[in-house]
C-alpha cells in the first residue's frame, strides 16, 4: 500500500499560516536571545560561585533578587524559555500525534501548564519577600523589614 | 484509526541526527523547565521548603544528572543557532554539514572546561 502524504501544498487559511509563521520567527529570535541568557544564567548560579550549585540557597536567591536587574533578568528567561519550550512541544505533539482529539487535548494542556507556570514564576519574582527569613539581616544586613 | 504502512521522509546522515538530537534535547530541557520553575516557586513559601529542595540538587546523583542537563542546553544551543544559519544565512543549507560539526566542537570545548569543575563540586566538600 503506497504511503499517502497529505497536500503538503494545500494552502494553509490565512490566519493559520500567519500564526505559524510567527510562531516559526519567535522560535528564531527567542532561541538567539535564550543562547545568551541561559548561558549568562548557568555562569552565574552553577560555574562561578565557589562551590557549584552546592552554593545556592534562599540567601543566595535573596542576594541576587535584591537587584532589580536580576528580577527582570529571570522574568524574561522565564517567558522566553517556557514559551519557548511549550512551541518546541506544540510541534512535537502536531508531528507525532495521529488522533485528533489527542493532539487538541495535548496542545491545551501544554498551554494550560505553561500560562499556569508563567503566573505562578512572575508572581513568585514580583511578590519575592527576603524578610520571611528570621535570619536574613546576616546576609542582607541593609534590608529594612516591616513589622 | 488504524496506523499508516511504514515509508519515510527520514533523510539518514547528520542533518536527520541532529534534528532527532534536537528534540530530545529540547523534550528533556522543556521538562526540566518545569521542574526548576516549580522549585524556585517554594522561595516564596519559606526558607525551609526552599533549602530542603536545593539540597537534593546537591546529592551525587543529581550531580552527575546536570551534566546531562547542561550537555544537552549546550548542544540545543548552538545548534538552534546552526538551524537558524540554515534558514537565513544564504549559503546555510550548504554548510549544514560544517556547521555541524563547528557545533560539536563548540560543545566539547564547554564540555571539557566546566564538567571537572562540575565533577569536583559534586564529590568535594
Amino acid at each position: 500500500m503506497a504511503v499517502i502524504i497529505e497536500q503538503p501544498n494545500a494552502p494553509r487559511s490565512r490566519k493559520g499560516a500567519q500564526w505559524e509563521k510567527r510562531a516559526w520567527i519567535f522560535m528564531r529570535v527567542s532561541g538567539i536571545i535564550l543562547v545568551g541568557m541561559i548561558i549568562g544564567h548557568l555562569m552565574v548560579n552553577l560555574v562561578l560561585p565557589e562551590r557549584g550549585v552546592k552554593s545556592i540557597d534562599f540567601a543566595f536567591v535573596a542576594g541576587k533578587w535584591a537587584s532589580p536587574f536580576w528580577q527582570v533578568y529571570d522574568g524574561i528567561l522565564l517567558w522566553l524559555a517556557l514559551i519557548h519550550g511549550t512551541n518546541g512541544m506544540r510541534t512535537l505533539v502536531n508531528d507525532y500525534t495521529e488522533r485528533e482529539w489527542l493532539r487538541k487535548a495535548l496542545n491545551i494542556t501544554l498551554w494550560v501548564v505553561a500560562g499556569a507556570l508563567l503566573l505562578l514564576g512572575t508572581l513568585v519574582i514580583t511578590t519575592f519577600d527576603p524578610c520571611i527569613d528570621p535570619n536574613v539581616h546576616e546576609y542582607l544586613p541593609e534590608l529594612v523589614c516591616k513589622g | 484509526m488504524p496506523t499508516r504502512p511504514a515509508g519515510t521522509l527520514y533523510r539518514g546522515k547528520l542533518g536527520m541526527w541532529s534534528w532527532v538530537l534536537h528534540r530530545i534535547t529540547g523534550v528533556g530541557i522543556y521538562f526540566f523547565l518545569l521542574v526548576h520553575i516549580l522549585d524556585t516557586a517554594l522561595v516564596r513559601v519559606s526558607p525551609e521548603a526552599y533549602n530542603s529542595v536545593m539540597a537534593t540538587y546537591k546529592t551525587t546523583i543529581i550531580g552527575l544528572a546536570e551534566i546531562g542537563l547542561v550537555g544537552a542546553i549546550l548542544f540545543h544551543a548552538f545548534n538552534g543557532i546552526r538551524v537558524t544559519l540554515i534558514d537565513f544565512w544564504s549559503k546555510g543549507s550548504k554548510y549544514q554539514n560544517q556547521m555541524f560539526w563547528v557545533v560539536l566542537a563548540i560543545w566539547v570545548v564547554l564540555m571539557a572546561a566546566w564538567v571537572p569543575r562540575q565533577l569536583m563540586h559534586t564529590f568535594g566538600a
